[in-house]
C-alpha cells in the first residue's frame, strides 16, 4: 500500500443515497482473477450506454470531474456486497477519498486497506459540499481534518492503527504476521479446537 | 464476570491479544469459506509473499458465484457454457485449493452449493465459532449463534495466512421479533420488515441479535433467512442464541462433533445465549402478529411495503429516482404489476423449506405464460433431496425450470440474469439496480409470495392460494 498523507482536490458529487457496490462495480465484471484494471468498470452501467459509449450526462464522464480526486456522495455510501473490487476500481480510477454522512462497514474496512480514505462529515458539512460540486479540499490524515474552501476544518473519525498504516504505508498483514507467537499460544492453549 | 451478550461471549473467547487505544483485537477465526470470486486475488499476494496457507484445515472451499447452473460434470462442461473470464476464475480457484491442501467442495462433490447454504448442512457452521468470508451473506451463519461476517478480498489474506484478523469491537443492537406470524407470512417477510424498519444503514457498525418469541418459532432455515439479510439493515453479523432447534439441527451432520465430543459441544453451546442482564447499545421491538407478506418496490432491500399497500409517497430525490428505475408509481398498488421473471434461490432462500413453500403454491398449477421461472436449489443435497421427494417433478410440470445449484440469478455474473427492463419478482436478498442482470428491475419476496405471482403473471399474494 503506498503512503498516504495528504489529499488535495477539487470534488466531484454524487448526491444519491445508499449507493451500494453493484453499482460501484457491477456483479459481471468480477469474473477477473486480478484487481487490476477495475477503473473501466467503475460505476458501468450509470456511465456507459448500451453500446459502451460514455453518457455524456454521468457526472463522472463530464469535463468537470476530470482529475478529481475526492468523491462526495450521499449518506451509506458502499452498502451492500462486500466486494472489494470496489475501492480497486475507484483508486484506479483516480478516486482518493470518498466524503458522505455514512459509509458502510465492509465498504469502509476494504478501503482503509488499499489506501482509499473513507471521510464522514457532519451533515452541515456534508450538506454545504453536495450544494457545491467541485469546491477544493483538502483532507489532511495525520489531524483527521478536512479543510473547506474558506479555510475551516471540520474533523473525521480514524483510528490510530488505520492511521499509521496509512501514513507510513504499512499493509496489515505484516503486523497480523508478527502476532505469530501469540497466535500459536492461543491456539495450543484454547478451552476448545474448532 | 458481569452479564454478557451472546456476541459478546463468542467476541471474548476469540480475542488473540485485546484491543488497545492504538490497536485493534487480533481475532481468531474458526472456519474460513471461500470461494471462487473473492479469493484469487488473496492467494496472488500470499503467493508473491512466500506465504503459506496457516490452517487449512479450517477453510472450506466450493464454487458458486461465477459457476453456471446446468449440469456441469467436467471441466470440458465449463468452457462450453461459461464466459472465458469466469471459467478460468473457477480453474483458478480449484487449482489454488489443490495446490494448499483446502477441502474444495467442487463439481465432483455432492456437497458443493452456495457457500451459505453448505457450511450449515456440513455441520461445519457451529455455535460459539467465529466465520468468516468474502461474501457479506455470511451473516447467515448467526443463527446459530456463530459470530459470521463477510470481509473483502485484503482480509481473506490474512485469514489464510494467519488465521486471525483485526477488529474493532462492533456496538450490539437487540431486536426484539414478538408475536405469531400469520399463515402466509414467513421468515423473510419478517427480515423485510425489519429492514424497512431500520433502514438499509440502520444496523451500521453493530452486530444484531434476534431474539423474542418469533425467532424461537422458527426452524434452522428460517432463522438462516433472517440473519443472512442483516447485512441489508447494515449490519456485518446478525445472530441467534443457539437452542434445542439448532442442537438438533446439527446433530449427525458430517462435520458435527461426535461422541464425547458432541456431548461437550452441546454443554459449550448451552452457555452462549446472552445473560438475563446482558446490555445492548441499542433495542429495536417488533410486532409480528399482524404482518403481510411482503415486497419491496424500490432499489434498496429498505423500500418494502405490505404486498397490498400501494408505493409509498416522498419528495426525496434518491427515493424518486429509484421508482423511476422500477417504472412504478407512488400511490399505485404493487399488486398487479406485471411479471416477467420469478426466481427462488440464493443463500436467503433455497433450502429445503423455501422449495416446499414454492411448491405448495405452484402443485397443480402453472405458471403464467408471460413468465419465465427458474427455481435454483442452494446445494447438490437440497437439489437430490427435492428430486427424491418429487419437488422437481412439480416445478417442472408447473412449468419452471429446476435448475443446478448455485447462486444464479441472485447476482448476474453466471449467466443467469433477466433482461433489460423485466420485472424479476425474487427469492434473494438485493434489488439493486442491475443486480440480477443491466436494466433488469428487482421484487424481493418470499418463496410463497413469488410463487403465487409466478402463476398470476403479476405481483400477487399468496394467500389466498394456500393449500388447506
Amino acid at each position: 500500500m503506498e503512503k498516504i498523507d495528504i489529499v488535495r482536490s477539487r470534488t466531484v458529487v454524487m448526491p444519491g443515497t445508499d449507493i451500494d457496490t453493484d453499482q460501484i462495480v457491477p456483479a459481471r465484471f468480477l469474473t477477473t482473477t486480478t484487481r487490476k484494471g477495475l477503473g473501466k468498470a467503475l460505476f458501468a452501467d450509470w456511465r456507459y450506454d448500451k453500446d459502451g459509449k460514455p453518457k455524456t450526462d454521468f457526472i463522472l464522464n463530464t469535463p468537470a470531474a476530470a482529475g478529481c480526486r475526492i468523491l462526495v456522495a450521499g449518506n451509506n455510501f458502499g452498502c451492500g456486497s462486500s466486494r472489494e473490487h470496489a475501492p480497486w476500481a475507484l483508486l484506479d480510477f483516480g478516486i482518493q477519498a470518498v466524503v458522505s454522512t455514512g459509509i458502510a462497514d465492509i465498504f469502509r474496512s476494504n478501503s482503509l486497506k488499499n489506501g482509499l480514505l473513507p471521510v464522514v462529515v457532519d451533515k452541515a458539512t456534508h450538506a454545504w459540499l453536495l450544494e457545491n460540486p467541485g469546491a477544493e479540499l483538502t483532507i489532511d490524515v495525520a489531524s483527521c481534518q478536512l479543510q473547506l474552501p474558506d479555510g475551516k476544518s471540520v474533523s473525521f473519525p480514524l483510528d490510530g492503527f488505520s492511521k499509521y498504516c496509512l501514513l507510513n504505508g504499512v499493509d496489515q498483514l505484516g503486523y497480523l504476521l508478527h502476532q505469530s507467537d501469540a497466535i500459536t499460544r492461543f491456539e495450543s492453549e484454547r478451552s476448545w479446537k474448532p | 464476570m458481569s452479564d454478557r451478550s451472546l456476541f459478546q461471549k463468542v467476541w471474548d473467547d476469540h480475542i488473540v491479544v485485546p484491543e488497545s487505544a492504538d490497536t485493534p483485537a487480533v481475532l481468531y477465526i474458526d472456519l474460513h469459506l471461500t470461494h471462487e470470486v473473492t479469493t484469487p486475488e488473496a492467494f496472488n499476494v500470499l503467493r508473491s509473499r512466500g506465504l503459506s496457507i496457516r490452517r487449512p484445515d479450517l477453510t472450506v472451499a466450493t464454487l458458486d458465484h461465477s459457476t453456471p447452473t446446468v449440469p456441469i460434470t467436467t471441466l470440458k462442461d465449463l468452457d462450453v457454457v461459461s464466459e472465458p473470464a469466469a471459467a478460468a476464475q473457477i480453474r483458478t480457484m480449484i487449482e489454488n485449493c489443490d495446490k494448499n491442501g483446502i477441502r474444495m467442495y467442487g463439481f465432483d462433490s455432492d456437497s458443493r452449493g452456495i457457500v451459505h447454504v453448505i457450511g450449515p448442512e456440513l455441520g461445519a457452521t457451529q455455535p460459539g465459532k467465529t466465520i468468516v468470508c468474502g461474501d457479506s451473506h455470511t451473516s447467515t451463519h448467526g443463527a446459530f449463534g456463530a459470530l459470521g461476517f463477510g470481509i473483502g478480498t485484503t482480509e481473506v489474506g490474512h485469514v489464510l495466512a494467519t488465521q486471525c484478523l483485526l477488529q474493532r469491537r462492533p456496538r450490539t443492537l437487540a431486536i426484539n421479533v414478538e408475536g405469531k406470524l400469520p399463515r402466509g407470512v414467513t421468515a423473510k417477510d419478517v427480515i423485510l420488515a425489519i429492514i424497512g424498519k431500520i433502514g438499509v444503514g440502520g444496523g451500521t457498525g453493530h452486530v444484531i441479535e434476534y431474539r423474542g418469541s418469533t425467532i424461537r418459532s422458527l426452524d434452522m432455515e428460517q432463522r438462516m433467512t433472517i440473519c443472512n439479510m442483516s447485512i441489508e439493515a447494515g449490519a456485518r453479523a446478525g445472530m441467534i442464541a443457539p437452542d434445542d432447534t439448532t442442537i438438533q439441527y446439527l446433530n449427525g451432520r458430517p462435520l458435527a462433533p461426535r461422541g464425547a465430543d458432541w456431548d461437550a459441544a452441546v454443554a459449550r453451546w448451552r452457555a452462549l445465549p446472552s445473560d438475563t442482564g446482558a446490555r445492548f447499545d441499542s433495542e429495536v421491538s417488533i410486532d409480528v402478529s399482524r404482518l403481510a407478506p411482503m415486497v419491496t418496490f424500490g432499489t434498496n432491500p429498505g423500500m418494502v411495503v405490505p404486498v397490498t399497500d400501494a408505493v409509498p409517497v416522498s419528495d426525496d430525490a434518491s427515493f424518486r429516482k429509484a421508482l423511476a428505475y422500477m417504472k412504478v408509481t407512488a400511490g399505485k398498488p404493487m399488486l398487479g404489476l406485471p411479471v416477467d421473471v420469478v426466481f427462488v434461490g440464493s443463500c436467503t432462500n433455497s433450502r429445503m423449506s423455501d422449495l416446499y413453500d414454492a411448491a405448495s403454491i405452484l402443485r397443480g398449477r402453472k405458471v403464467a405464460s408471460s413468465v419465465r421461472m427458474l427455481v435454483v436449489p442452494g446445494s447438490v443435497q437440497v437439489q437430490r433431496q427435492a428430486e427424491a421427494e418429487g419437488l422437481d417433478k412439480v416445478f417442472r410440470e408447473a412449468g419452471a425450470e429446476w435448475r443446478e445449484a448455485g447462486c444464479s440469478m441472485c447476482l448476474g455474473m453466471n449467466g443467469d440474469i433477466a433482461l433489460p427492463g423485466q420485472l424479476c419478482v425474487s427469492t434473494s436478498n438485493r434489488n439493486f439496480e442491475g443486480r440480477q442482470g443491466i436494466g433488469a428491475r428487482s421484487v424481493l419476496a418470499s418463496p410463497l409470495t413469488a410463487a403465487a405471482s409466478a402463476i398470476a403473471g403479476v405481483v400477487a399474494d399468496p394467500r389466498p392460494l394456500l393449500p388447506n
